[in-house]
């Protein structure tokens, strides 16, 4: 007994025998899921199989980014379901942060007016669950929208329909790849001209307009490009023909609904992360920055961006991979995205729930923890250096 | 010259009035409203946008909204702007779900004591808060007794009846008590010196945060039947107040480890030196300064678990936007989607704008920085 007292006393063999209790609890416990499982599985006569993903899916999916018929198998099924996912995650993601920088900037605006507007816009939209938001939005272009015949109709080129929006669609032709070239060219032009002219900045002090000369190059360049081949690029209109319209780019109600939804919310917590970033930046740097001269863009440039950006940067990819992660909400509307693919109709079809989960919640978990650790490496290399 | 009027002797001369324009309605709207032109422009697209906002939100909810009616044609003969008539018909399953409607006075009754239990977590500066402390404490049995009934000549609820705010009550109430000490837990469990601890919490609240909610509750609804023994069948309600519960805690725990990241290393070596043990340091030192710390992120995870509930309608549960879409599905009110998501949206507006709301003040209250 008192051997065991002074064992027990020692800081280091107590944390040995506390970790070992622990490992017997947490084995006996995963070890009873196990069995749990596979007495489950016997019983009903089941196995763990991954083959199912390489039957024909049979079924239909409405929007797909690879080409997709219901003969394919139910992999290429989860891919169009991944696709769809990405697609709604990076428009919305996009949209979401453009919006959401006007906000922060209005929220941080000395209008009265226009703080008061933009506050009270962000307390009502993060105030309000998200699956509210996109069956509202969903709702409102299904019921309030007119039918094709009576399409609203944009310049004669696209048709706001309640089946969805149909716009022109850019038709690649016959001699595009130069201007494909072209674009890749003056992208890395820029790249190398703006590392080139920080250099003899650093050397000189000499500075050119690098954003400008940027833009003019990548928006004259492939416009070279275009000219001289002819402009290779025709645009395919949406035309009514008898009860829908053919032709065109179609965006379906449910990826507008979603994207537009994902983004108006997320852009509210963005605006919040903005403006505290910002304000987070102790006055004395500003009132520094103007009494050494500089112009307000200047000091917003080169001062309080830099600082803020630090602040700014890790929350605002939290609210990416949320919104990501709020993709999978998708299935509320019908959306085909990966949640409402593998682990919808898939599951359903084939019964095979633990690997249609199982494999869902692995490809959500890659992500976020790839995004998660690009994240902590950026934090680590943009760190304060404490002395 | 003015200023030459009166000689005034050094020091005597008497304060002017600021000069006009500056001060005043007038002052305030040149500095808030028209500092600049870039200003002016702003203020008067903002009033334009209010404009468009009060002219056409006014018609539609107040001016040409139909309250009485029995369907959807109904309200369309009378006016042409909201059909509030599907929320009227349907205002008690709303709040209810489908309760027996004789036993409502059990939702009724633990919902105002509800109040009274929160009282003293809430306030802390209430009178009696030892007394009212007990009854927080006995109040989790008392509203389950109360509502599930079964008990006392109470007649016995299935679940399946649960629905409307209610349902949404009790699993953010739940969810949220649950969670917080789980939460505490596991962020102490990822500060642990212990290896093995350490290890499965972080796994535990990476594999939480990393998947969507959806997800967790598509597996509490297909395959946890899978994990547990044989013939075990557990209420769904209950399934899904445990994957939310996981699923905010996780979060809870990473706010309170900021919370405990931050205390200066000096509190640690104070206690330390003054021969506190592990949970005597974690009990008097650590959680009180890492929980004042936190407090706004845990409300915001409270709120945005509170927000989640509305995902448990796509595992069939009826919670008040379960209840919108019955009513939707039903052809009297087919098509009136965007007043019954307006008026759910309504409802969750109030209670997370509250909880924001409490934050702050419970923020400065606890706040001991000189202003």
């Amino acid at each position: 007994m008192l051997n065991f007292l002074k064992i027990w006393r020692n800081e280091k063999s107590r944390e040995i025998i506390v970790q070992i209790i622990v490992l017997i609890i947490f084995g006996w416990f995963i070890s009873w899921l196990a069995g749990n499982v596979s007495g489950n599985f016997e019983r009903l006569g089941k196995d763990l199989s991954f083959e199912f993903l390489f039957i024909p899916a049979g079924y239909d999916i409405n929007q797909y980014l690879i080409s997709y018929n219901n003969r394919d198998s139910h992999l290429r099924a989860a891919i169009v379901g991944l696709l769809n996912t990405g697609l709604v995650a990076i428009c919305g993601i996009v949209i979401a942060t453009i919006f959401g920088l006007f906000l922060g900037v209005l929220r941080l605006s000395k209008n009265w007016l226009a703080n008061r507007i933009a506050y009270w816009y962000v307390e009502f939209t993060r105030n309000v669950p998200i699956l509210l938001h996109i069956l509202l939005w969903h709702g409102i272009i299904i019921n309030t929208l007119p039918h094709p015949k009576q399409a609203i109709d944009i310049f004669d080129v696209s048709y706001l329909t309640n089946r969805g929006f149909y716009i022109p669609k850019p038709v690649a032709e016959a001699g595009i790849e130069l201007f494909y070239l072209f674009t890749v060219l003056a992208i890395i032009f820029a790249i190398l001209f703006s590392k080139y002219s920080r250099k003899r900045q650093e050397k000189t002090g000499k500075q050119f307009p690098v954003f400008w000369i940027n833009l003019m190059v990548i928006i004259v360049f492939p416009c070279m490009a275009l000219l001289l081949n002819n402009f290779p690029i025709s645009f395919s209109i949406p035309e009514l023909k008898g009860f829908n319209f053919r032709g065109g780019l179609h965006l379906s109600p449910e990826l507008i609904a979603l994207t537009f939804a994902l983004a108006i919310y997320t852009a509210a917590f963005i605006a919040e992360i903005v403006r505290a970033g910002i304000l987070a930046i102790h006055k004395g740097q500003r009132e520094a920055a103007e009494s050494i001269g500089l112009k307000p863009d200047r000091v917003m440039n080169l001062v309080i961006l830099p600082q803020a950006r630090r602040v700014i940067i890790p929350p605002l990819t939290s609210q990416y991979l949320n919104l990501t992660k709020n993709s999978s909400l998708a299935i509320a509307i019908g959306y085909m995205d990966l949640v409402a693919t593998l682990g919808g109709i898939s599951l359903n079809q084939t019964g095979r729930e633990m690997e249609t989960m199982v494999l869902v919640l692995l490809i959500y978990l890659c992500i976020s923890l790839s995004i998660s650790s690009l994240m902590n490496w950026y934090n680590y290399s943009v760190k304060l250096v404490d002395r | 010259m003015v200023f030459n009027k009166n000689n005034y002797a050094p020091g005597t001369h008497p304060d002017l009035p600021p000069p006009p324009g500056t001060v005043g309605v007038v002052g305030w709207f040149k500095n808030n409203l028209f500092s600049s032109l870039s200003n002016s422009i702003l203020t008067l697209l903002s009033l334009y946008l209010l404009y468009l906002l009060i002219e056409g939100g006014l018609s539609w909810f107040v001016v040409d909204a139909v309250v009485d009616a029995n369907d959807k044609p109904g309200c369309r003969k009378i006016a042409d702007g909201a059909c509030w008539a599907v929320i009227v018909k349907r205002f008690d399953q709303f709040i209810y779900g489908f309760y027996p409607l004789a036993e409502r006075w059990r939702i009724d009754a633990s919902f105002c004591l509800l109040f009274v239990a929160a009282a003293p977590l809430l306030y802390p500066d209430i009178k009696f808060r030892k007394y009212m402390l007990i009854f927080s404490c006995l109040y989790p049995f008392i509203a389950f007794i109360l509502i599930k009934g079964g008990l006392f000549n109470l007649l016995m609820i299935e679940t399946n009846l649960f629905g409307g705010a209610m349902l949404t009550l009790i699993i953010g109430v739940t969810s949220i008590a649950c969670s917080l000490p789980l939460g505490i837990l596991l962020a102490l469990g990822r500060q642990s010196r212990l290896k093995l601890v350490k290890v499965i919490s972080v796994c535990f609240i990476e594999f939480m945060r990393g998947v969507p909610l959806i997800t967790l509750l598509f597996v509490a609804s297909t395959m946890l039947n899978y994990f547990l023994p044989p013939g075990t069948n557990f209420n769904l309600l209950i399934r899904v107040i445990i994957m939310m519960t996981f699923f905010s805690a996780a979060y809870i725990a990473e706010v309170i480890r900021g919370g405990i990241q931050a205390i200066p290393k000096g509190q640690y070596e104070a206690a330390d030196a003054i021969g506190l043990t592990y949970w005597q340091t974690t009990r008097f030192i650590t959680l009180p300064q890492a929980l004042k710390i936190s407090i706004p992120g845990i409300v915001n995870t409270f709120i945005g678990l509170y927000k989640d509930t509305t995902l448990v309608v796509i595992i069939g549960l009826l919670d008040p936007l379960g209840i919108g879409r019955a009513a939707l599905a039903d052809t009297k009110w087919n098509g009136l989607s965007t007043e019954t998501y307006l008026f759910v949206a309504v409802i969750f507006f109030v209670s997370c704008f509250a909880m924001s709301r409490y934050s702050l003040w419970l923020e400065k209250k606890l706040s001991t920085e000189h202003n």
